[in-house]
């Protein structure tokens, strides 16, 4: 889809692109052991030109219309709407095969890594969901499948531990520090440094070293170009007034915002988990506890202490229970381009009860902290608000049976 | 001169460089382990700062960087510590650690604190060359502190010029392309990639680390090199006995078999 220049992008600098060197303002860059340098630098230097090329996107194109099943519903809740009174409208990224919008960077990044010649695949993975979307492509591409998972979010996410195991992957259980995303991503990137020839890690979400944030950004902004002309198509009107998104990494909100970053009529939400509440000492609000700092090679927020140790964040969602955040939503953040607001795991569970019942949708359990927010963002009747609903909630079914029994532990 | 290198010209072969992590195995030990290396013939310290995420360590060194958070480690501490084995021993100590401990701790802060503490160098293997280059090494070399970049067998010749030219310390010397505590033999493939950096006119001297782990693999590290790092099997060792003697006997084994 063309871009269309408004009067209202009057900014020099857009916000769709890092730097050179990957920097969006302050935040990104590439902060990495001389082992990954090799690798990482290959990747710098052929993404954008992969992903402009004709033939990948013929084939990138082709493989989320085909076996993805896009583009996915842009949908006006209308019983939802009437609770909250403005319009709002879910983008079913839930409906995707695999059940979340993970699929759209992963069926990109498989196709990098044909590209560059690679045997092996690794990746990270919180709920399973970006575990399962990687499983599954490899699957698809006949590559052998690593996933590195926190302990903990493997017996929080027996489903999806199931599903990685069937599609072939072999799932790795991260031992160390928390037993959750981050511990699993400091394992995966363990794992690349021991097999940097043979290896493509897929990161799943808007974070690592340059150039990932970005890469995994323009395989997810599908998302945005297609809420575009399906607002247009079924409202008249060319933008939405709210774009609301739940952020953990990022991978979704950036793909939610992607196409309307320079378009300032349009107000950026994104949704952090606050856990059992901000002040808790038990929350994954990074942007509101977390400071300037180096995680899993990129400058950017996190919840650390002053010796610069990474503090374990907490969610009930594995998929938000991370202590960092994308670059990108770092400077969008701290310029106020984006307003965040935090959802408590209570908040959550309401939020997904509240949509099954009125939407007969059940949604993932990360999904629910953008739902949880809607009262708070300010949206008038005449508003269309658009939610990216990234996930389904089939994987959380056992949390969301035992939520009373579990609610007061901490893992 | 920073004394990093001085140490090593003085005596271009067979330098050992001994790793141990700061609050391993108690938080008090940094003296006592250091002036136990003096004594048993180590020629450099390298100490770790632990941290919660060390990207480019393995197994060992992850879980030495755990007891040691646990104990109570923090850089004030360790800066006190490092000053009392500084006070008694000659042989100089180069601090190894993550560049967002030293962005939180605030770097002319660091620099000022471990230049007071006695420290003589540093290796902080996420600092891009190019961010050192452009805002510290000025600062580094005004407080005569050895840095030292790591290369390895998949690191570019322009890139190891460029680490060559910047490392004041010595140039570090990645065996294999691995995080920390491999015990593999050395291949021929490493032997080669070993030859052409000597053969590429660095100034610098060099040292190799990463898979040192016995008299063996030292012997043939100080064939290609000024000397060897040797980290992770002397955490091992250390766990079994912190003694005086314990350490003794391990730099014993590394340097005679």
């Amino acid at each position: 889809m063309s871009e269309v220049k408004t009067s209202i992008e009057t900014d020099l600098v857009s916000l769709k692109h890092p730097d050179e060197r990957g920097y969006y303002g302050e935040f990104g860059g590439a902060y990495i052991p001389e082992m990954l340098f090799a690798n990482v630098e290959q990747l710098r230097l052929i993404y954008q030109e992969v992903i402009d090329d004709p033939a990948f996107q013929a084939e990138y194109k082709s493989l989320l219309r085909d076996f993805v099943g896009r583009p996915s519903p842009l949908y006006l809740a209308k019983r939802l709407s009437e609770i909250y009174c403005t319009n709002i409208w879910l983008k079913r990224e839930d409906l995707n095969h695999t059940g979340a919008h993970k699929i759209n960077n992963t069926v990109g990044q498989i196709l990098i890594a044909k590209r560059l010649g690679k045997k092996r695949i690794i990746a990270e993975t919180g709920a399973g969901q970006h575990g399962v979307a990687t499983a599954t492509v490899c699957a698809l591409m006949g590559l052998e499948c690593f996933v590195y998972m926190g302990a903990v979010d493997i017996e929080r996410q027996a489903p999806n531990v199931a599903r990685m195991n069937m599609l072939g992957a072999t799932v790795i259980p991260a031992e160390s520090g928390s037993k959750t995303l981050k511990d699993a991503t400091n394992e995966a990137i363990r794992d690349w440094i021991n097999n940097a020839e043979t290896t493509h890690y897929i990161i799943g979400s808007a974070i690592g070293p340059h150039p990932y944030p970005d890469m995994v950004t323009q395989l997810q902004a599908i998302v945005s170009e297609e809420i575009a002309y399906q607002l247009t198509a079924q409202t008249g009107k060319e933008y939405p007034d709210y774009v609301v998104a739940c952020v953990g990494g990022g991978s979704n909100a950036a793909g939610a915002f992607y196409h309307f970053l320079d378009d300032k009529r349009v107000k950026l939400i994104l949704a952090e988990a606050a856990g059992k509440g901000i002040d808790s000492g038990h929350s994954a609000a990074t942007s509101i506890l977390g400071s300037k700092g180096i995680i899993h090679g990129c400058m950017t927020l996190l919840m650390q202490d002053p010796d610069g140790q990474i503090i374990e964040p907490y969610s009930l969602s594995a998929g938000l229970d991370y202590p960092g955040i994308g670059p990108l939503h770092a400077h969008l953040i701290t310029t106020g381009r984006a307003k965040v607001y935090a959802a408590t795991d209570d908040e959550a569970m309401q939020a997904v009860f509240e949509l099954s019942k009125v939407e007969g949708i059940i949604p993932a359990l990360e999904t629910a902290h953008a739902l949880a927010i809607l009262s708070r963002i300010g949206a008038g009747k005449d508003d269309h608000v658009v939610v990216s609903l990234s996930g389904r909630g089939d994987k959380d079914l056992n949390t969301y049976m035992n939520y009373e029994n579990i609610k007061d532990q901490v893992h | 001169m920073n004394k990093v290198r001085a140490k090593i010209n003085e005596k271009q072969q067979r330098v050992l460089n001994v790793y141990f992590t700061a609050g391993h195995p108690t938080l008090d030990s940094i003296p006592s382990i250091a002036e136990g290396l003096q004594e048993a013939g180590a020629d450099l310290i390298e100490l770790g700062m632990p941290y919660s995420d060390p990207l480019a360590d393995g197994l060992t060194i992850q879980k030495s960087s755990e007891v040691a958070l646990k104990n109570g480690m923090n850089l004030k501490h360790l800066f006190d510590q490092v000053k009392q084995a500084t006070a008694s021993i000659e042989i100089p100590i180069i601090l190894m650690g993550y560049y967002n401990q030293l962005i939180q701790f605030g770097m002319d802060r660091f620099l000022d604190m471990a230049t007071t503490a006695g420290v003589s160098g540093l290796i902080i293997p996420d600092l891009p060359m190019f961010e050192y280059e452009a805002k510290f090494q000025k600062s580094f070399e005004d407080r005569n502190l050895g840095m030292s970049f790591l290369i390895s067998p998949m690191t570019s010749d322009e890139r190891i010029l460029q680490a060559g030219r910047l490392s004041s310390g010595f140039l570090y010397m990645v065996s294999q392309s691995s995080i920390t505590g491999k015990t593999q033999d050395i291949s021929q493939e490493q032997h080669a990639y070993f030859d052409k950096v000597n053969n590429m006119g660095i100034e610098s001297p060099r040292l190799i680390g990463f898979g040192i782990h016995n008299n063996e693999t030292f012997e043939t590290a100080c064939k290609y090199s000024n000397g060897a790092i040797v980290g992770s099997s002397f955490i091992r060792a250390l766990e079994k006995d912190a003694s005086k003697a314990g350490i003794k006997t391990f730099v014993s084994s590394i340097l005679n078999g």
